[in-house]
C-alpha cells in the first residue's frame, strides 16, 4: 500500500501536505530503530538518542540555526504557544504582545491565554501597518512583538526583521506557513514551524529559541533531553520530519520558481475568466505555492462542494460553511470579500495541466452557483 | 463606525435579518436598480460577514459605501449610495 490516496486535484497543501517521498523510508526504518527512550543508556536507548540528535542537527542545518536552538514539539500550534508565551514570561517590560490582525489563530489563542493583546491592523494586501507596529512596540508594557513570516490564508509575506524594535522587545515569528519553503527571516528571538505543512508527518512541531533570548517555560517543565520539550519525543516522526525538511530545502529553488509561475497562471486566468472576482494578497511578495481569491454572490460551502465533485480539493475562508458562521479574521482584517473564497495551495508535484484543469472548471462552477440565486 | 439610527435617509431598506452569508449582498445586487442613481439603499443583516462584504461589494461594483447604523431592534444596517447603473 504505497499508492498515493490523493490525486492531482488535492490543491490544499497549506492545510496539510502528503508525506514527502524522502521521509517515507526514513520513517519506516526509524519506527523499528527509534522506539526506545532517548535518555536510557542501554543499546536501544542510545540508538533512539542518536536518531533524535541526528534529527536536531539536520533540522538546524536546514534552517540555518544552532542545534541547541531547536526543540521538537507535538505540533506547530504547541510550538507557537510555547515560543510566544515563553518570551512573554521572560520579558522584563510587561505582558503586552503587539501582533498583526492577520496572525494564525494559534497566536491569537496564545495571546488570549497568557498575555495582553495589542492588535495592529493590516493594509488591503495583508501587510501590517509597520508604523503602528513600531509605535506599539516602544510603548511601556509591551513585552513581545509577534509577526508571522507569511500569511497562511493569502500568502502575503511580512517584513519580519525589517523593523526597528527596542533591544529589550523580542520578536516572535510564526513561520508555520513558510518553513522549509523559504529561508527564515532575521531578527527573531523565537520561531515556530509545523512539519505536516512541509511534507513531514503530523504531530511534529519545531520551536526555535535563540541562544541569548530571554525565554521562560510557561508550562510545567519536564526532564527530557531538551529542557524546553515536554513528554516523550516521537523520534521516528521527528526524524522523518527532518528528512522531509532537508529535501524541501534542497529542491526549493526549482520548486518555488515553478509554483510561483503556477500562481501567476491562476491569478491571471481567474481574474480574466471569472466575472466579479477579487484576487487577494500581495501579487509579488508572497508564498510561492499559495493563491487566494473571492467570488461575489457565491456561497463558500457550495463552492467547496461543487469543486470537490469535479475532483478539486480546496480550502475556503468563507463563513456559511458547516463549521463556522463567522468569516475568516484574515480576510476581514484586509477588508476584502469574505464570501465565495477559495484558497489554492499547490503540492510539490502539481503541474501546469493540473492548474489549467482547475481554471477550466472554475468559471462554469461559479456561473452555476450564481444561477441558483438568479445572478 | 456605527451611527445612530435614522442617520441616513434611505430610499429603500432590505430586510435580510435572518439570511445567511452571502444572501444580504445578493439581495443588495438584486435591488440596486430599484433606487435612483444618487439615492441610498440599505440592507439590514445579522450576518457578521456583511460588515466586510457590503463595503467590498461597493468597491468591486463601483458604488459608494456610506456607513452603518443600527435599527430600532438592534440589527446592523449597512447603507450604500447608488452612483452608477
Amino acid at each position: 500500500m504505497t499508492a498515493a490516496p490523493t490525486g492531482p486535484g488535492d490543491l490544499d497543501s497549506a492545510s496539510s501536505a502528503p508525506l514527502h517521498p524522502a521521509a517515507r523510508e526514513v520513517l519506516l526504518a526509524a519506527l523499528d530503530r527509534g522506539y526506545a527512550d532517548p535518555r536510557r543508556l542501554h543499546r536501544a536507548g542510545r540508538e533512539a538518542r542518536l536518531l533524535l540528535d541526528n534529527a536536531r542537527e539536520a533540522t538546524a542545518d536546514a534552517l540555518g540555526v544552532r542545534p541547541d536552538e531547536v526543540t521538537f514539539t507535538p505540533s506547530g500550534t504547541h510550538a507557537v504557544h510555547l515560543g510566544l508565551v515563553g518570551l512573554v514570561r521572560g520579558s522584563r517590560r510587561g505582558d503586552g504582545v503587539v501582533h498583526s490582525a492577520v496572525e494564525h489563530s494559534a497566536v491569537r489563542h496564545a495571546v488570549a491565554w497568557g498575555a495582553r493583546s495589542l492588535e495592529v491592523g493590516v493594509m488591503g494586501d495583508g501587510r501590517v501597518h509597520d508604523g503602528d507596529l513600531v509605535e506599539n512596540a516602544v510603548s511601556p508594557g509591551t513585552g513581545v512583538v509577534a509577526l508571522q513570516t507569511a500569511n497562511h490564508e493569502v500568502g502575503t509575506l511580512q517584513d519580519v526583521g525589517g523593523f526597528e524594535l527596542p533591544n529589550d522587545v523580542p520578536l516572535f515569528t510564526d513561520a508555520c506557513a513558510s518553513m522549509g519553503r523559504l529561508p527564515l527571516p532575521d531578527g527573531w528571538a523565537a520561531a515556530a514551524g509545523s512539519a505536516h505543512k512541509w511534507g513531514g508527518p503530523a504531530g511534529v512541531g519545531v520551536l526555535l529559541v535563540r541562544k541569548r533570548a530571554r525565554w521562560r517555560n510557561p508550562f510545567p517543565g519536564d526532564d527530557r533531553v531538551d529542557e524546553r520539550s515536554t513528554g516523550f519525543e516521537n523520534v521516528p516522526a521527528v526524524l522523518a520530519a527532518a528528512a522531509a525538511l532537508q529535501a524541501v530545502v534542497a529542491e526549493r529553488d526549482e520548486v518555488n520558481v515553478r509554483q510561483h509561475e503556477l500562481v501567476e497562471v491562476v491569478r491571471r486566468r481567474v481574474a480574466a475568466e471569472v466575472p466579479d472576482v477579487e484576487v487577494v494578497g500581495d501579487p509579488v511578495r508572497r508564498l510561492p505555492h499559495l493563491v487566494t481569491f473571492s467570488c461575489l454572490y457565491v456561497d463558500g460551502e457550495a463552492l467547496v462542494t461543487e469543486l470537490e465533485r469535479r475532483g478539486f480539493g480546496i480550502a475556503s475562508g468563507s463563513a456559511c460553511t458547516a463549521s463556522t458562521l463567522t468569516p475568516s479574521h484574515v480576510l476581514e482584517a484586509m477588508g476584502v470579500l469574505t464570501h465565495g473564497n477559495v484558497r489554492l495551495s499547490f503540492q510539490r508535484d502539481t503541474t501546469r495541466a493540473d492548474v489549467d484543469a482547475f481554471c477550466d472548471a472554475l468559471p462554469g462552477v461559479v456561473a452555476e452557483i450564481r444561477s441558483r440565486v438568479g445572478l | 463606525m456605527i451611527a445612530p439610527h435614522d442617520e441616513y435617509e434611505v430610499a429603500l431598506e432590505l430586510d435580510c435579518r435572518d439570511l445567511p452569508c452571502p444572501m444580504p449582498v445578493i439581495e443588495l445586487a438584486r435591488h440596486l436598480g430599484d433606487v435612483e442613481v444618487g439615492d441610498l439603499l440599505a440592507v439590514v443583516a445579522h450576518d457578521p460577514a456583511a460588515a466586510v462584504d457590503v463595503p467590498a461589494w461597493c468597491r468591486m461594483k463601483g458604488q459608494v459605501y456610506v456607513g452603518a447604523d443600527v435599527t430600532d431592534d438592534g440589527a446592523p444596517r449597512y447603507v450604500v449610495r447608488r452612483v452608477k447603473a
